[in-house]
């Protein structure tokens, strides 16, 4: 499979045997990610990481990929102090990394920001996040921990649960996780609930989904608590934020009902949807999900910039 | 037909089958007022029409359209002909058709859609998602336009 110089801008780029393909070499990665190997495979390549919105896990975790391939990295994590705030278009901002590295990634408040950037670069182009629209490595890191935790992505009962109107990653899981044949719950308040396009999408391709607005009845069935933040930044109208911040909150009590191999994951940063209390528990997975989009990334990087080998 | 109720016209282009109720979204996309059109126009609004129950006719006298404008006709009046009128007579009729991708005609509906950013140079991009009603999806943010008709360029 031939990756090589490939764009990702959404989830929808990348076929099933794509998908299955990195999370192969993802694999093989780890004992890289961890440090305990070392790794020159993208040695004297540069990755240019352009964060015009804030964004801790994903930058760090690109700049620690691209860095344990012995690549080295340029970018801004914040557009201020760049001359984007003298008014640079991105197009501009692009044509300019483009020259300077061998691949880009980019976080931006607009949506299709990264498909406007892949049209102006030659070089490779990751989308790492626009605005409210794709950010097809966090879906990848995504199946990757469901995989290495729970062994397969078929089979399992995901339920999906918190902000599904505005957050990205829900939206482009979940046509994944249809992709491979698990069966979803949605759960979330009435103004939250998945939007249209994405519950038909779902139904065209033949995904296996129900809709729930009470997490307590779908704990005891549940294999996998995907929890999204409800966030604030994306709601128009802070009114509609106030009537359903703190909506759910996941915490021991809920979970004594939950099988015991039940994983609780979260893209992270949680504000108060899930209580601490959690995180020394069986079934918290966050944070080694977290620690996943390094291998996931490294997996990535080399295949788009390298020879596909760790 | 009763289509007596105006003058007939020399040379000129009749817009005919107009989806009713559109008639002055095409004034706006043939450039009237604004671009100082001296000729004469006529607007017919819900004129009873053997094919569709009712139907909006615009006429106007020594024009003729270009291709934009007939493609944005296309997509707020899917049944429209444009007849290309000389010495009175009908000389040419064109079906308007929508075009599968709709290129720099239409502004995304979603304002933080990457298009929509002021001087980033990028011509909006869709494809359609349905025909009837028509939806455009964006091929940039993937949000599907559905009033169409306000947001035309
Ligand atoms: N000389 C003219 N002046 C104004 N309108 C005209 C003239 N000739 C034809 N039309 C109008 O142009 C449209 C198309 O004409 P025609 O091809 O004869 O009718 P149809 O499409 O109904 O068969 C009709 O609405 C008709 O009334
Ligand atoms: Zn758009």
């Amino acid at each position: 499979m031939d990756f090589t110089g490939r764009d990702l801008v959404s989830i929808r780029d990348l076929s099933k045997d794509d998908i299955l393909f990195i999370l192969d070499l993802a694999a093989k990665a780890m004992p890289v990610a961890r440090g305990d190997r070392r790794s020159r495979a993208l040695d004297g390549r540069i990755l240019a990481t352009l964060f015009f919105e804030p964004s801790t896990r994903t930058r760090l975790s690109f700049e620690t990929a691209m860095q344990r391939l012995g690549g080295s990295v340029i970018g801004f994590s914040d557009a201020s102090g760049t001359s984007v705030t003298k008014g640079e278009t991105l197009a501009d901002t692009v044509r300019m990394a483009e020259s300077y590295a061998d691949a880009i990634v980019l976080r931006h408040p607009y949506e299709g920001a990264a498909k406007l950037a892949a049209d102006f670069s030659s070089k490779p182009v990751i989308n790492a996040g626009d605005g409210a629209g794709q950010h097809p490595t966090q879906t990848l890191l995504d199946l990757f921990t469901i995989r290495m935790e729970k062994g397969e992505i078929a089979e399992n009962n995901i339920v999906l649960v918190g902000d599904l109107k505005y957050g990205r990653t829900v939206h482009s899981l979940s046509y994944a996780l249809s992709l491979f044949g698990a069966s979803i719950t949605l759960v979330a308040p009435p103004t939250l609930q998945m939007p249209p396009e994405v519950l038909s999408h779902l139904r065209e391709t033949g995904g296996r989904f129900n809709q729930a607005e009470s997490l307590e009845s779908v704990i005891p069935g549940a294999d996998v608590l995907y929890v999204t933040r409800i966030q604030k930044e994306r709601f128009p109208d802070p009114e509609e934020y106030r009537k359903v911040e703190g909506a759910f909150r996941v915490d021991n009590a809920l979970l004594a009902n939950a099988k015991r191999s039940l994983i609780v994951m979260h893209p992270l940063p949680r504000v108060t949807e899930i209580a601490p209390e959690v995180d020394s528990g069986p079934h918290c997975r966050y944070f080694n999900q977290a620690f996943y989009g390094v291998p996931v990334r490294m997996a990535l990087l080399s295949l788009i910039l390298g020879k596909g080998e760790i | 037909m009763r289509d007596v109720k105006v003058t007939p016209i020399k040379n000129g282009t009749v817009i005919d089958h107009i989806t009713p109720g559109m008639a002055l979204h095409v004034l706006k996309i043939i450039g009237i007022p604004d671009t100082g059109v001296q000729s004469t126009v006529s607007v017919l609004m819900r004129v009873p029409s053997h094919k569709e129950k009712w139907k909006d006719i615009v006429k106007v006298e020594d024009r003729e359209l270009d291709k934009s404008q007939v493609d944005k006709i296309a997509l707020i009046a899917p049944n429209a002909t444009i007849n290309i009128i000389r010495n009175f007579n009908v000389v040419e009729k064109h079906h308007v058709e929508a075009p599968d991708e709709v290129v720099g005609l239409v502004r995304c509906e979603n304002p933080s859609c990457i298009t929509n950013k002021p001087r980033e140079p990028v011509r909006s991009r869709f494809t359609v998602a349905c025909r009837d009603p028509l939806q455009l999806r964006c091929g940039y943010c993937e949000r599907i336009t559905t009033d169409v008709a306000k947001h035309l360029f």
